[in-house]
């Protein structure tokens, strides 16, 4: 059986929600891979959010929002346009590929264009495969825990 | 009535969280004429078959202090957790990690390696590696394994409550050890579990007394590379201060000596990553909405990982680089 990542996808209420609502009602299909979590805002999602997913099994986050100058909150996908490259150099410091931290500006007339990030990424990731993170949980027999 | 008893360990630190204990000044002597010290291996002369011959829960309080990294620390750990009614996690190291956690950046094969045969301060050829076994003529000779990845006391034994600090400061020490006193003295209850000591909810911020206005940050420096204003917030100059990301309780005592924050005191209440809360709030006052000048602005902050995670990468997220 071929690989199949998890995503766990970031969307802002006002625009890119609408929009992959936009591709649904449409009946434009992409692949199943993505969770989708409402957020109100892209300046909502902490770069802890995005680290907290791929602990818990995530092979890869997709952040979308409100294209720039579009923002409902004014400047708060501003904020995520430059807190997203620093949760990227965080995660290289950490050992993950920042590949697969994707940011994207999806309005809510662009159901298409979410159908094709959503796909597009998932291949990227098929291709990547897995996340693996090791020695998160203590694990006593890893580390050699008593004397020799 | 017999005394409490009361015992104080290193594990893996530099003592700094001893000599702390030491700085609450006259107030040891009330420690000492109300507490019966039975283990305190930097101060006096104890060895760990005193602590394994006595029954369960026979230490009244244990104050804990250093990372777990090696399997001598581990035992210890164990040991003192099963002989004690309350343990405390003492100091920055054992309550998150603290510097020795930083080693969570590298693996252990790699820190040998530099250590041990690349340093510039050994003797050239010279490669002797520790071995955790070694047969001599006098017997076999065992040493601790030392880990991979350096842990933080909760993650390896049930812990009680947390004081956090680099070390803890000595007023809160002083604080903490009369609130013990009184509520053993007067059978008062325990604060509940969990509960961290001797620090505030707030951030490092809220004791900060410079002024704060808008900030719009073009660029990091570093503190040698401006002669700071010493009385506006030390972010607003440009200077990578952790004060936002920063339980408080100590008082602000490094930014009112023109020192940015390290964030010794640890997430405060409700974070669960301080290097990534950092991460958040740092980037939101960057000035630009323009991709690649965000690029040239986050290139400019010196060592992002280390500073964000300087004592809470054993305790983060992620726990460790990916080797």
């Amino acid at each position: 059986m071929s690989f199949e990542p998890k995503i766990i996808g970031f969307l802002c209420n006002w625009c890119s929600y609408t929009g992959a609502d936009l591709a649904g009602t449409a009946r434009m299909k992409y692949p199943a891979n993505l969770m989708s979590i409402r957020v109100m805002c892209s300046g909502r999602v902490d770069p802890g959010f995005v680290l907290d997913a791929f602990r818990r099994g995530a092979d890869g986050v997709l952040v979308c929002g409100c294209h720039p100058g579009d923002c409902h909150y004014v400047d708060g996908n501003h904020k995520c346009m430059r807190r997203m490259p620093l949760t990227r150099r965080i995660m290289k410091g950490m050992g993950i590929d920042p590949a697969r931290l994707r940011l994207e500006w999806v309005s809510a007339s662009e159901g298409a264009r979410f159908r094709e990030i959503v796909s597009e990424f998932t291949e990227q990731l098929r291709r990547m495969g897995p996340l693996e993170l090791k020695e998160i949980e203590f694990d006593p027999a890893l580390e050699g825990a008593h004397h020799a | 009535m017999p005394k409490p008893k009361l015992a104080i360990y290193w594990a893996a630190s530099c003592g700094g969280c001893d000599i702390a204990i030491l700085d609450i000044e006259t107030k040891i002597l009330d420690v000492a004429a109300f507490f019966d010290v039975i283990f305190w291996p930097c101060a006096m002369d104890f060895k760990y078959d005193d602590v394994r011959a006595m029954p369960d829960k026979s230490i009244t309080l244990t104050l804990f202090n250093g990372s777990i990294r090696s399997s001598e620390n581990y035992e210890i750990a164990q040991l003192l957790r099963a002989k004690s009614v309350v343990l405390c996690a003492f100091g920055s190291c054992a309550a998150e990690g603290g510097i020795p956690g930083l080693a969570n950046f590298h693996s252990k094969e790699a820190i040998c390696e530099y250590v041990y045969k690349q340093s510039p301060s050994l003797e050239p050829g010279n490669g002797t590696m520790p071995q955790p076994e070694v047969r001599a003529p006098e017997g076999l000779v065992r040493i601790p394994v030392l880990w991979n990845t350096v842990r933080s006391l909760d993650q390896v034994v049930d812990v009680d409550y947390v004081i956090p600090g680099c070390p803890p400061q000595s007023d809160q020490i002083a604080a903490v050890v009369a609130a013990v006193i009184d509520i053993l003295s007067n059978g008062k209850p325990l604060p509940p579990k969990g509960t961290v000591l001797g620090a505030t909810e707030k951030t490092c911020c809220d004791e900060c007394k410079r002024t704060r206005n808008v900030k719009k940050i073009k660029g990091f420096i570093r503190p040698f590379e401006h002669l700071t204003d010493p009385n506006v917030c030390l972010l607003e100059q440009g200077i990578v201060c952790m004060g936002p990301a920063t339980r408080a309780g100590c008082g602000a005592k490094c930014v009112s000596a023109g020192v940015p924050c390290r964030g010794c005191y640890g997430a405060p209440t409700n974070v669960r990553d301080q290097g990534a809360k950092m991460a958040s709030a740092l980037a939101s006052v960057i000035d630009s909405t323009d991709p690649e000048e965000i690029e040239r602005i986050l290139d400019s902050i010196p060592d992002p990982l280390g500073t964000f995670y300087r004592f809470s990468l054993a305790e983060s997220t992620l726990r460790r680089t990916q080797v």
